[in-house]
Formats: structure tokens, sequence, C-alpha cells
């Protein structure tokens, strides 16, 4: 198997800055808005995302690829991926408990959330289907690059989102926009910014 | 008493824009009318789905496994959306993309299995379902409007208004939070007029 490098960077930056999962596919946006009122609680939500979005893209590839396509149940994709999420994001918990319990205590109340972050599922049903690129679905490889780009870019949004939401707490903000409202305004304006990287064009 | 479950499901706690659950598909299926209204179509027909079978098999779910008990079931009622959709509505299937795969972690179907249909008999739970399905539909249409009106000029494909022109801003990622925000606060406003005028 070949490897091309150039093509592993564009599916990077187009997973992080074109396509981002947050801001231009609205994926994962109910985390968005329910872990974004500190910095602190982001970062662990975010780092726990892309752990378990990389194991996901990598298992969930596997199991497409080496068991539904060639038995042709591939109807059954959503049921198999969920059921492979979920029982990943058990196991992930119950792997750092035992062996890790620093990086439990740091990650394991955003763990359960991640089953019902449809990010994950995103992330899962794109790389088994066609690609924005060459029109097929990815390689292993691809599928894995994109699984932590994914990630990285919804850390990303939630990071920085997160950064201005500790500001607008004091802020003085019209009171039927306070809360939810202006969080959305702000995710817009942060949209918008975003949408100029739209102008790197790498897709065929 | 129907009355009052339409009116807990439609205002008070409207799953979308009170309980801001189900965000994704909301903001992201809501560029048009046509998109938006099969949207909250698949949704409900999944929650009415799921209420029904996990109410009447809530007994036999043990405690610890049933999270994933109620994930199982409502997968296997997307996949039927799914192929339904493929089968009989290949355009609308094709518009709504990977998220008709993604309805199985819509918060709102898991949410309310999870908060009433566990709980309560089968009756109150198709209920139950029926008007949060039309909570989440109707705000879907709501959002959906105003996109495609604002955003491309046209209602359900036809033109509306001559002469003005679209602002292309609003089916794209951007107008749906925008709009998002002004319809809650908009909701906000309101409620809080209603509860100053009181007090």
């Amino acid at each position: 198997m070949n490897i091309d490098f150039i093509s592993l960077v564009q599916i990077s930056i187009a997973a992080v800055f074109i396509n981002n999962f947050v801001l231009s596919r609205f994926l994962g946006l109910c985390p968005f808005f329910g872990v974004s009122k500190k910095l602190s609680s982001a970062v662990g939500m975010g780092m726990a995302v892309i752990f378990v979005m990389t194991v996901a893209s990598m298992i969930t590839w596997i199991i497409f690829h080496y068991l539904l396509v060639p038995y042709e149940v591939d109807y059954l994709r959503t049921i198999v991926f969920i059921l492979v999420i979920a029982s990943l994001v058990q196991l992930v918990e119950m792997t750092l408990q035992k062996f890790s319990p620093v990086l439990y205590d740091a990650l394991g109340i955003y763990l359960p959330l991640i089953t019902t972050n449809c990010a994950i599922m995103g992330v899962a049903v794109l790389n088994a289907g066609k690609n924005d690129f060459t029109q097929e679905p990815y390689s292993f490889i691809e599928s894995l690059v994109n699984g932590i780009m994914s990630g990285i870019g919804f850390t990303l949004a939630l990071v920085l989102m997160a950064g201005i939401r500790e500001k607008l707490e004091l802020a003085n903000i019209p009171r039927p926009l306070q809360g939810l409202p202006i969080a959305f305004v702000t995710a817009g304006l942060m949209a918008i910014a975003f949408l100029g990287f739209s102008g790197l064009n790498f897709f065929k | 008493m129907i009355k009052e479950e339409l009116k807990r499901g439609i205002i008070a706690e409207n799953p979308i824009l009170v309980l801001a659950l189900g965000l994704c598909p909301a903001l992201a299926v809501s560029t048009s009318l046509q998109n938006g209204l099969g949207m909250g179509c698949a949704a409900t027909f999944v929650l009415i789905c799921s209420n029904i079978i996990i109410s009447l098999i809530k007994k036999w779910i043990p405690e610890k496994v049933r999270i994933p008990c109620y994930i199982v079931i409502i997968a296997t009622f997307v996949t039927i959306v799914e192929l339904t959709l493929k089968a009989y509505f290949p355009e609308l299937n094709n518009q709504l993309g990977i998220f008709v795969p993604l309805i199985v972690v819509n918060c709102v179907i898991l949410g309310r299995a999870e908060a009433f249909a566990s709980k309560n008999n089968l009756g109150r739970s198709i209920i139950d379902g029926f008007v949060m399905g039309l909570g989440f539909t109707l705000a879907l249409c709501i959002l959906a409007i105003i996109r495609e009106v604002l955003g491309s000029n046209k209602l359900w494909g036809l033109k509306v208004f001559p002469g003005f022109r679209p602002m292309t801003i609003f089916i794209l990622a951007p107008g749906g939070f925008f709009t998002i925000a002004f319809v809650m606060a908009m909701i906000n406003y309101f409620r809080q007029k209603k509860e100053g005028g009181q007090s």
C-alpha cells in the first residue's frame, strides 16, 4: 500500500479548517454548546473526543470493509457503528480507570457523553461513504488521518468558543439574548470566519 | 389532556427551541422547507416507534445495559427509515445525506426514551412521542422557512418576493446559527415580558 502524503495533508487541512465538524458540517453541536462554558472542561472534552474518534474511525473502518462489505450486509451500518461506538466508549472508560487513573480523572466525566456525540458517528459514516476528493471510500490510513484531524478540528472550535464565552460572562448582554442565543450568534460569527477557508480549493 | 400535552410538546418543552436538544439535524437540514419537513417526519416516526417498543419492554431491560438497549432499538427504526427513503424518496435521501443515519444519535429520541418511555405506560408514551415529534418538526419548519425565504427567496421550491435579492449566507452554516439565535431570543423576549407583566 503506497501512502500519498500530499493527499493526507489535504485531508488534514480539509478536516480541520474547510469542513470543520462544528462550524461547517453542524456535527457535535450538543457538546459544543453544553461543555463550552469553561476553558478547562472544553480542553478535557476535546481530548476525549480526539481519542475516541481516532480509535472509532480505525475500528469501524476495519469492520465495514472486512465484515459488512464482503458479506453484503452494509445496510446494517447504522446499527453496527453505534454499537461499536457505545461499547468502545465503555471499554475506553474501563481501561483508563484501571491503567491510568490520572487520565481517567481528567476525561472520565466526558466519556459517557461521547456515545451520543454525533461527531463520532458522523466520522464513521463519512469514512464509509464516498469522500470529497476522489469520490471513493477512504483507505485505512486516510480514515485514520481523517479521524484524528476531525477530532482536532472539533477541539479547536470548542476551545475557541470556550475562550470567548468566558469573556462573554462579563459582558453586558440584552436580557433576551443571554445564555444560549448569544452563544449561537458567537458560533455564527466564528462560522463566517471559517467560511474564509473554503477559498483553499482542494476538491476535484 | 391532549391539548395540554400538545402545548407542552410544542411550546413549554419544545425540544429544539427551549430544551436545545437535537441541534445538529435542526441546523444542518433546515436549509429548505422540504428538507426540514422530511427530517421532522423521519425523526417523529423513529421517536414514536422507539417510545412504543421501549415502554412495552421496559420491565425486561436490566438497569445497567439500558442505554445500549435503547440505542439498538432506535438504530433498528433508523435503518427502516433509511431503506424506505432510499427506495421511495431518493432525492430527499441525497439532500439529507449523512443526517439520516445520524438520527440514531439525535438526543431528542434518546432523551425521551430515557426520561419518559422507560417510566410511563404505552398510551402516554405514544402521545409523548407524537407531541415531542410534532414540536421538533414545527421548530424545524420555522427555521427552514426563515432560512429558505431569506437565503434563496424561495418557499417549497417556489419564488416568493419578486425583486428581492436573496442573502446566500442564510443557507450556509453561519445563517443557521444566526437564525436559531434570533428565534430563541424572540421566545425569551416574549417569555420575559409575560413574566414581567405578572409579577
